[in-house]
């Protein structure tokens, strides 16, 4: 995983709560075994107004005009504005690899599911929590401002405006470490395996109809 | 110490090791495996030169790609191919059990799970989809993860995670005949919203539950994702270990005695707290119909198409007007006037014997109606199937004009050749009704089996409680 510090970037305004993974990639593009190549499917139905299939060529699709992110001014967002309960729907990381393909590197909304939040911070895509009342005034900035940028401080766990506002946002801080280091889990897990075969031990005497293997 | 829930109980018994910030290394007793969000997590464990920590706590299963008419050709869909049989390759190469297309234990991974006894009360069970919840019926923390995270599975056979808060929903009365645990979940998802549980496992409790059999109870569990729940869990009772008994993963003999002694205390204790609350009446519950893209977007089948003109807030409207061109629905329609096209019964939601055997009540004696496109009945593994053979349920539904399929997540989410067309309208077991979620342009309602089999038979939304009066 690559580290992540701070971005400044453009922000795409995507004005819609309940987004779910399903949007995000569609499932035919699940059938891939890789992991890179899903961002030009992102938001696939909303993006292009014929259907896709996955391993297509998406040069010559019909372009759906209305979809925000098909608007020239957010060409090269890296910053992706949303509402409530971002991610939610099936627990793929698709969604995750096709944001970060796309060239997200963060997203923000006033809340996410849970399993979506869990993926993004191990793929290096910043999930930002800011109240309600927030996320609207920057949505109604970022629609009246052509080239409205934000600069996200992982360090300083802040969004800054760029007439210098702030504004504040928690992150766990074991993530937060890992996401700074690009630091891989199961290495760090690892690290513990004593523990875990003392535990393991432990548990074949207590509840061993846990461990037909055994 | 004060008491603590059922969800406590299991997380404390698998903490391995937690740091001061409450990031915990949890035990993992059990992973299911199938093939969509597995191939880079086995790529991964590949290029890092690593095994899976404990192979024989795997079983592996392809579901989602699987085509449900005959598969002696084996998968026509050349992408879908590569998938399966990527999964069966990695199987062999790290010495998982697998239940590969053609064993006749085949089926949708959290039926099946429980069909063998690999589910047991206690246990943590993870497996990269979110419909993981199921296995919570047994009194387990079962929960779905990421492939990244399925990775980290098979390498250490731990997770690290965050211990989430614990939230309680109580289905008070009992419920009426004719009215089904997918109809609980529903009403609750339209009562809480989608994100009403997140950040919560969320345990089903009250008179209504206690009275609802294990596939009940994987029916509701298995919806508690839907209203944004990490996990949804039931406390052990006579139900569960009745059940369990004597299936072919569960514990035998004088094991078996000392497990069930140990699953009886998995409930959670009178004095427990719960961070949230919430509590149904369910003694007047009607079925339920979907009408919206999400599954809070719900109403009885008595009520109507709302408006988004009475709602206040501005994006719930937007939402609201989204959902009803995706529709095609006008506001104030009588859910009984929208006529559907196809109907699925099918899916880990509502596709094992006991939804099948509901189903095939309503059907009985009656035919499909001839404005209904395709009528599916897709049983969640090859045991079912076989059960319902042996019960002659097949030939009720075949009799009436429905397709009876092999077993797979089939038109639940369309990576097969099973789904809809654009613009056409499904009465559907599963649980989800996003765009597209069963084909691009489709359009799902989310409904129980009876009410599904009401649907075939009338060719539009009817309260199943008229059919089953009649019969
Ligand atoms: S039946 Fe549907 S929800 Fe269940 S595992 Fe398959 S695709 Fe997922």
């Amino acid at each position: 995983m690559e580290p992540f510090e701070r971005v400044t970037g453009l922000v795409a305004p995507l004005d819609r709560a309940n987004v779910d993974t399903d949007q995000i990639i569609p499932k035919q593009y699940l059938k891939s075994i890789e992991r890179t190549g899903f961002g030009r499917y992102l938001f696939d139905g909303w993006r292009y107004l014929d259907e896709g299939r996955p391993g297509q060529d998406c040069a010559g699709r019909p372009l759906n005009p209305d979809f925000v992110l098909n608007q020239p001014r957010y060409r090269g967002a890296t910053i992706l504005l949303a509402r409530d309960n971002f991610g939610c729907g099936s627990s793929r990381e698709h969604a995750v690899w096709a944001l970060t393909d796309y060239g997200f590197r963060v997203v923000i909304a006033p809340s996410f599911a849970d399993i979506f939040y869990g993926n993004a911070l191990k793929n290096g895509l910043l999930p930002v929590r800011l109240p309600a009342e927030v996320v609207e005034r920057l949505f109604r900035a970022v629609e009246a401002t052509p080239g409205y940028t934000l600069t996200v401080d992982l360090p300083e766990q802040v969004v800054v405006t760029p007439e210098g506002e702030r504004f504040p946002f928690e992150i766990d801080p074991f993530r937060k470490q890992c996401l700074l280091e690009g630091l891989d889990d199961i290495g760090i897990t690892l690290r513990h395996a004593d523990e875990i075969r003392a535990y393991e031990a432990r548990r074949r005497r207590e509840a061993p109809w846990l461990f037909p293997d055994a | 110490m004060g008491g603590r829930t059922l969800y406590d109980k299991i997380w404390d018994e698998h903490v391995v090791r937690a740091e001061p910030d409450g990031t915990t290394l949890l035990y993992i007793d059990r992973h299911l495996v199938h093939e969509v969000t597995s191939p880079q997590a086995f790529e991964g464990l590949r290029l890092a030169g690593r095994r899976p920590w404990r192979p024989q706590a795997i079983l592996a299963v392809p579901d989602h790609n699987v085509p449900t008419t005959d598969r002696s050709r084996g998968i026509d869909d050349p992408v879908s191919r590569v998938q399966v049989e990527t999964l069966d390759r990695n199987c062999r190469e790290f010495g998982i059990t697998e239940f590969a297309m053609d064993d006749p234990r085949q089926g949708i991974v959290h039926v099946i799970g429980p069909e063998q006894g690999f589910t047991l009360p206690g246990m943590t069970i993870v497996c990269g989809d979110s419909h993981t919840s199921t296995h919570g019926a047994f009194g387990a923390l079962a929960f779905g993860i990421g492939t990244s995270e399925v990775e980290h599975v098979l390498a250490t056979q731990c997770l690290l995670t965050r211990k989430s808060r614990n939230m309680r929903a109580r289905f008070t009365g009992a419920l009426p005949p004719g009215v089904y645990a997918k109809d609980l979940a529903l009403a609750l998802i339209g009562r809480i919203g989608t994100a009403g549980g997140t950040g919560c496992a969320l345990e089903f409790a009250g008179e209504a539950v206690e009275g609802l059999s294990m596939e009940g109870r994987m029916t509701l569990c298995n919806m508690a994702i839907e209203a944004g729940a990490r996990a949804g869990l039931v406390a052990v009772d006579e139900t569960t270990i009745r059940y369990l008994e004597g299936r072919p993963l569960a514990p035998k003999g004088a094991l078996w005695e000392r497990a069930v002694e140990a699953w009886r205390g998995l409930v959670s204790d009178p004095d427990a707290v719960f961070d949230r609350e919430v509590e149904i009446d369910v003694s007047a519950l009607e079925p339920q119909v979907t009408w919206g893209t999400s599954p809070e977007m719900v109403v009885g089948v008595s009520g109507r198409v709302p408006d988004p003109a009475d709602e206040p807030d501005p994006v719930r409207r937007g939402d609201m007007e989204r959902a009803l061109a995706y529709m095609g629905l006008e506001p104030g329609t009588p859910m009984a006037e929208i006529a559907v096209d196809r109907v699925f019964i099918g899916s880990c939601t509502n596709a094992r014997i006991e939804d099948l055997r509901a189903a095939a009540a309503v059907v009985r004696g009656r035919r499909v109606a001839r404005s209904v496109r395709q009528a599916l009945v897709v049983p969640g593994s090859g045991l079912v199937k076989r059960q319902a053979e042996a019960e002659g349920l097949d030939r009720i539904f075949r009799a009436a004009g429905f397709e009876w399929r092999e077993p797979g997540c089939s038109m639940c989410l369309a990576m097969n050749a099973d789904r809809l067309g654009p613009g056409e309208r499904c009465a559907s077991t599963s649980n989800r009704n996003f765009e597209g979620r069963q084909g691009a342009g489709g359009r799902t309602h989310l409904v129980s089996p009876a009410m599904a089999a009401a649907a075939a038979v009338a060719g539009r939304f009817v309260d199943v409680r008229e059919l089953l009066e009649a019969a």
